[in-house]
């Protein structure tokens, strides 16, 4: 039985001004639902150009569950096509990585097509004459997608025609990935390593959620941060602070600290925490860093560019960087309930090498399946997912500081307390889940 | 003291023990005051610093781990979990007393479970030793997991 295909009004009722209704997180249909139109009317990330940097390299990664591949083509653009043989239906390549060279090579039967998509040549091709090959769906090759984006580095893809063009789309929230890319004296970062992998069972939208929710660090990660804190003042806690130190102390930070940090959204579910400063403003400077941007964009800019500490950047629907430490996290939707983060760190060109230990260390503290930080949030979401299933109450709030008058206003600075960003996002959710529906139509 | 083959051997059996029977605080005691416990993210990876691992611990994470197990407030071990090492035979690398460099290397099967939940990691360890003092210490323990890279579930206890 379907209660929401195709059903506007359904959909709509999930979401109330301070709440949103369980099966948004436990429906296995809207899960379907979301993959068929949320995820195919926005502007998805697919990686990084610096991991293809060579004509013929491809990653490859999904849209939502459809798997894609990004790569450099013979002209240098970056192309982004759909991971799928057009004759079987197979997987043309299922390593993360690699070179192709000038084009892709089915395994199954040798179909070879160029690295635009387009088909190149099928052997024994004489066995297609007269049967109308050139008017099949085959004959177009691995089917590119029309809406891709490279800003500055960073690839992002949209299936689908409806929804906003890029610009549009992201508007002032790009201002958070300017400031990660401007760290780079060069203006460049580069993808480092393999990512952190890491499975939850739970919805995708609760990690996301998780980004701008200021109320949980000191209550959730007292058992982590608080017992560095503990452990840290027992040893004396005077002196410079290790490096590790630093990176998890700032998690038990008072309420009133993160109250102040600020917390602002844009349109279309955008939005970031730590607007006047954040948990990562008070890092030890790195020696030689700071001559190094006064050297390539003088004292006042490099100053500007440093003095912005935005804490957790989301980018709807499932991406979250952290500009002053260049990571950035992937909310991958596996299932209704099962949900694969990736989180991947970038080196800034040009910057000394002690700021990358400072990233990788940040990376493996926080985002890795052995992070005590990490098995303190997966916890949550776990017991958040199990929990929703009783009929006692079929409502998640997010009512905090609540002001009707923010739905007029999507672009906005808060008090850092708020769920304005989750409400925010449920808000795109909303329109760009509704947005391809044909009311009534038979799927 | 000059340790043995067999002496490395058996500092490894009884290490993997400790952790089995939860002994954290006496574990930890096997390690050097600058031990590293290192778990990298990729195959074969050499980088310790430069490039994500999933653990590159020092004493001072490895007593917080320790700490925060037995925490009140550590609800992600609300209940406890339970592991098991099951460890090939240690081979001795090296034991090189001029140095006071001794490696072993071993391969395991690790089980950890909490709840209803079992996983099973396989891999290699590869200990370094020192005689610090008269005993035995861990100067770094690596350890590589033959899936380092999957995605994982929680890893919560010490493989």
């Amino acid at each position: 039985m379907t209660i929401y295909q195709n059903n506007v009004e359904a959909i709509r009722s999930l979401i109330r001004d301070g709440e949103v209704h369980r099966d948004i997180y436990l429906s296995p249909e809207i899960f379907g639902l979301e993959m068929k139109h949320l995820f195919r009317n926005t502007w998805v990330y697919i990686g990084h150009d610096s991991q293809i940097p060579n004509k013929g390299d491809y990653f490859s990664t999904e849209i939502g569950k459809q798997p894609v591949l990004m790569v450099r083509h013979t002209d240098d653009s970056i192309r982004v096509l759909f991971n799928r043989c057009p004759h079987k239906g197979t997987q043309v390549v299922i390593d993360r990585q690699g070179n192709t060279g000038k084009f892709f090579r089915c395994p199954y039967h040798a179909w070879s097509f160029k690295t635009d998509g387009s088909l190149l040549a099928i052997p024994l091709r004489k066995g297609y004459e007269n049967t109308g090959l050139p008017e099949s769906c085959a004959s177009r090759g691995m089917t590119p997608l029309a809406h891709v984006h490279n800003h500055r580095g960073f690839i992002f893809a949209k299936i689908n025609d409806a929804g906003s063009g890029f610009d549009a789309f992201f508007g002032g929230s790009l201002s958070s990935l300017d400031n990660m890319i401007d760290r780079s004296p060069q203006g460049r970062l580069e993808v480092v390593g393999s990512p952190l992998r890491y499975l939850h069972h739970c919805n995708w939208k609760m990690l996301v959620e998780n980004q701008t929710d200021t109320c949980h660090p000191m209550v959730a990660h007292e058992s982590s941060a608080g017992t560095v804190k503990a452990i840290w003042e027992a040893e004396g806690g005077d002196g410079p602070k290790p490096m590790a130190v630093e990176c998890i102390l700032p998690f038990m930070s008072s309420y009133e600290f993160f109250e102040n940090m600020g917390i602002r959204t844009w349109d279309n579910g955008h939005g970031h925490t730590g607007v006047h400063h954040s948990i990562h403003s008070d890092y030890t400077a790195v020696e030689g860093y700071f001559e190094r941007m006064v050297e390539a964009y003088g004292e006042a800019r490099a100053k500007a560019i440093l003095d912005e500490n935005r804490h957790n950047t989301v980018y709807f629907p499932n991406v979250m960087i952290k500009g002053p430490i260049q990571s950035l996290r992937l909310f991958k939707p596996i299932a209704a309930d099962k949900t694969m983060v990736e989180s991947w760190i970038f080196r800034l060109v040009g910057a000394p090498d002690k700021l990358l230990e400072r990233t990788a260390m940040y990376n493996r503290l926080i985002n890795a399946p052995t992070s005590i930080v990490g098995h303190d949030d997966l916890e949550m979401y776990e017991r958040a997912q199990a929990g929703l299933a009783s009929d006692g109450n079929k409502w998640v709030n997010m009512q905090r500081l609540y002001d009707p008058a923010e739905e007029k206003s999507p672009n906005a600075v808060y008090n850092g307390t708020t769920e304005a960003q989750m409400r925010n996002q449920f808000r795109a959710w909303e329109k760009f889940m509704t947005l391809s529906m044909e009311e009534g139509a038979v799927a | 003291m000059t340790p043995t083959a067999q002496d490395l051997i058996d500092f490894v059996i009884a290490e993997a023990r400790l952790i089995d029977e939860r002994r954290f605080p006496e574990w930890l005691q096997l390690f050097a005051e600058d031990g590293i416990y290192w778990m990298p993210l990729e195959f074969e990876q050499e980088e310790e610093h430069l490039t994500t691992s999933l653990m590159y611990e020092d004493m001072l994470l490895l007593r917080t781990r320790v700490q925060r197990l037995e925490g009140q407030r550590t609800f992600s071990q609300k209940p406890k979990s339970r592991c098991q090492h099951l460890l090939q035979m240690p081979s001795v690398d090296e034991i090189n007393h001029e140095d006071n460099l001794y490696r072993t290397y071993t391969p395991f099967h690790y089980v950890e479970t909490r709840f209803d939940e079992q996983i099973l990691l396989a891999g290699w360890a590869r200990h370094t030793l020192a005689v610090v003092e008269g005993a035995l210490k861990i100067r770094r323990k690596r350890v590589d997991l033959v899936n380092s890279d999957a995605p994982h579930r929680n890893i919560q206890l010490f493989v």
